[in-house]
């Protein structure tokens, strides 16, 4: 019999070539079938071969590895063991990722054998606003960023009347050091799917949106082979499951404006406009797209919901801490030495994540800080490693969970030019819509030029820290609101990158990039 | 990416261009499908698509025009031959992408990509485990250094 053997389709798989591996595998006789990734994404191309104790992982498997795989040879070096005793695997709580990597993506009886549609079933058997409240008894917050209660938000469009009322999922990840979207539907789009059909039914939607970026072409064709097969099945249309439930989904795709990612501006881009801010009030929930009552929640909340209404939203509240129940996807990214997908309860600490799972850097230097929550979180230095990570525990250290993307940066990392690099991304990306955003993050790249040049730094820095108040303050969504964030951590826990140059050139021992490197290469752009 | 030459007969390409946004007239919101048709079937939008699809769809020129030029995606003139796009988000810098884009720009400008290859800047393909990330003619590739830059563009120089 020919051995079966898994190899990931998942897109960061592809990047280090996973297709080439397939392709020798099925060449030499295996079959081969296709996952999404386990998310143990430092191993990748991770193939799995068949045998009677379980699936065993080979790490970054190249074609001249076929071999050994065929074999299931476990005292190869490249061998991991059983994937599902990995300890990096055993150590998380995967809810929301607890199929992917594990099935194949759009096999409608493999989802169906691994849990899926539990959810779904059980939200037809209940009334809407029993699902509501189940939603609520989970304590389920919005995994886009913000943390808003996403019971509260279904409340809300659930109460509002209208005749067309509107479910979108936000996958507009361009954050930064987050990829858990991306991944969750090329691995197990039809979680997705369920989570959707479910918030439509609970709050009276009858047709969704989900809104993909330009950037994720294989998840955007996973999506909506996924869909097609859904609606073959009856899990979507005008009678889902014959319950007499409708619900139409569409796959839009935006075209490269990282501000789609801010709900109302996904809404404008939608509606056929230019994707800017839309000033609130009102909120979506009550007037969004064209202007009817819009859930709009991000892929990971969506994803949530199935297995929240299937086992009841007291038992997902269980988890975590505080007021953040449930578990969070983390990401692992950046200069890490394992890098990948970390599921486990709100609480655990950053220590935990970058130490125990990333392995510290990949470069084998010193961690010198971490980017927690994409380009507009802050950047946590190793003294608040131990803080447990948590929305409001991060909120009082001046930090944000936001996505859930943990960025790792060695001793290399100059902290005044990330500085200046938070403003170069607001202006790029800004939608222009308002001053403090559009004008602000321009300015913000000349003063950093200044203090990089070292040209009066001191009153730059005051300077800095008005621009900072005024966009916080001022701006009308995140994207200006919260680019001082990584700005104000930087020079709160680094200052002596933003030194006098004298300063910063004459001290000794200072870590590559603080120090004399400055006063080369780096100042061209500044001059 | 495949590229189709623009059309010699500019009659001919506003008639694919209406029949375009024609077909999309029943959806909510059409005009971002519209344009993603017109990228995929001729590579970028021309000024005179733009006046086509504002009149199939009802809408003014200077709307469509706005949404055209908010869009990084949408080109108005003919892309070039290839493009190497190259991430340089915070997580990807983290691992040498801001040095690998610049000796990617010096090497597209002394021409070692080809004659006509441009490089461009990306802000994240959700590859940030397994940087510096780019994308190559459209594939996805990780832990790039511009060495396997250069190998992976080998064939454009011939």
């Amino acid at each position: 019999m020919n051995p079966i053997c898994w190899v990931p389709q998942d897109a960061a798989a592809l990047s280090v070539g996973a297709d080439e591996v397939a392709a020798a595998l099925a060449a030499a006789g295996a079959e081969v079938r296709r996952n999404g990734s386990r998310g143990l994404l430092w191993a990748e191309p991770l193939v799995e071969v068949e045998t009677d104790p379980g699936r065993v992982g080979f790490a970054q498997v190249t074609p001249l590895d076929v071999r050994p795989v065929l074999a299931a040879d476990t005292g190869h070096p490249k061998c991991i063991g059983v994937v599902d005793d990995h300890p990096w695997l055993t150590g998380q709580l995967r809810v929301s990722f607890a199929r992917v990597g594990v099935i194949e993506p759009t096999s409608l009886s493999s989802y169906a054998e691994h849990g899926g549609w539990a959810g779904l079933r059980r939200a037809l058997s209940m009334s809407p606003e029993q699902v509501v409240e189940e939603v609520v008894a989970s304590g389920l917050r919005g995994r886009g960023g913000a943390g808003f209660p996403a019971g509260v938000k279904w409340r809300t469009v659930a109460g509002t009347q209208a005749d067309q009322k509107f479910v979108c999922c936000n996958f507009d990840e361009g954050d930064s050091g987050t990829f858990a979207d991306r991944m969750i539907v090329e691995g197990d789009p039809f979680t997705l799917l369920e989570g959707m059909t479910i918030a439509g039914y609970a709050v009276g939607a009858t047709e969704g949106y989900v809104y993909v970026r330009s950037e994720y072409p294989h998840a955007v064709a996973t999506l909506r082979r996924a869909i097609d097969l859904a609606y073959t099945q009856g899990f979507l249309g005008p009678d889902v499951l014959g319950s007499g439930v409708r619900l139409d989904l569409h796959v839009r795709v935006g075209a490269g404006a990282y501000l789609c990612g801010e709900e109302s501006s996904m809404l404008d881009s939608l509606e056929g406009k230019r994707g800017e801010v839309r000033a609130k009030p009102p909120i979506p929930a009550i007037s969004g797209l064209f202007g009817q009552p819009t859930l709009v929640n991000n892929v990971l909340t969506l994803c949530a919901v199935p297995a929240i209404v299937a086992a009841g939203g007291a038992s997902y509240a269980e988890l975590g801490r505080g007021r953040s129940l449930g578990t969070q996807v983390f990401q692992l990214a950046g200069n890490v030495a394992r890098g990948g997908i970390v599921e486990l309860p709100f609480g655990v600490t950053l220590r935990e994540l970058v130490e125990d799972w990333g392995g510290g850097t990949r470069s084998g230097r010193p961690v010198r800080a971490v980017q927690v929550g994409g380009p507009l979180g802050a950047y946590v230095p190793p003294h608040q490693f131990d803080t447990p990570l948590d929305y409001e525990e991060f909120a009082g250290i001046g930090a944000m969970v936001g996505h859930g993307g943990v960025v790792v940066f060695d001793d290399t990392v100059d902290m005044a030019r990330m500085a200046r690099f938070a403003f170069e991304f607001c202006g790029e990306e800004s939608c222009g819509k308002c001053t403090p955003c559009r004008i602000g993050s321009a300015r913000g790249v000349d003063v950093m030029d200044e203090v990089l040049a070292g040209r009066n730094v001191d009153a730059n820095l005051i300077l800095l820290d008005d621009l900072c108040e005024t966009m916080t303050k001022g701006s009308l969504c995140a994207m200006g609101g919260l680019t001082p964030m990584p700005v104000r951590s930087a020079l709160r826990h680094w200052p002596e990158d933003f030194a006098q140059l004298a300063e910063r050139t004459s001290r000794q021992g200072a870590p590559k990039g603080t120090g004399a490197r400055r006063g080369g290469a780096k100042h061209q752009g500044a001059q | 990416m495949v590229r189709k030459p623009p059309t010699a007969d500019v009659g001919a390409r506003v008639d694919v261009v209406r029949a375009i946004a024609a077909a999309r007239l029943e959806d909510r919101g059409p005009l971002m499908p519209v344009l993603h048709d017109v990228m995929a079937e001729f590579g970028y939008i021309d000024h005179a698509d733009v006046v086509a699809i504002a009149d199939v769809l009802n809408l003014s020129v200077a709307d469509v025009h706005g949404v055209v030029s908010f869009y990084k995606d949408f080109r108005t003139a003919p892309a070039p031959a290839h493009i190497v796009a190259l991430c340089r988000g915070e997580a990807c810098q983290s691992v040498g992408a801001e040095a690998l884009y610049a000796a990617a720009r010096y090497a597209a400008a002394a021409g070692d990509y080809g004659p006509d290859t441009e490089v461009e800047q990306v802000f994240c393909f959700g590859n940030c485990a397994l940087g510096p990330s780019g994308t190559i003619d459209g594939r996805l590739v990780g832990r790039l250094d511009p060495d396997r830059l250069s190998a992976l563009t080998q064939e454009w120089r011939s």
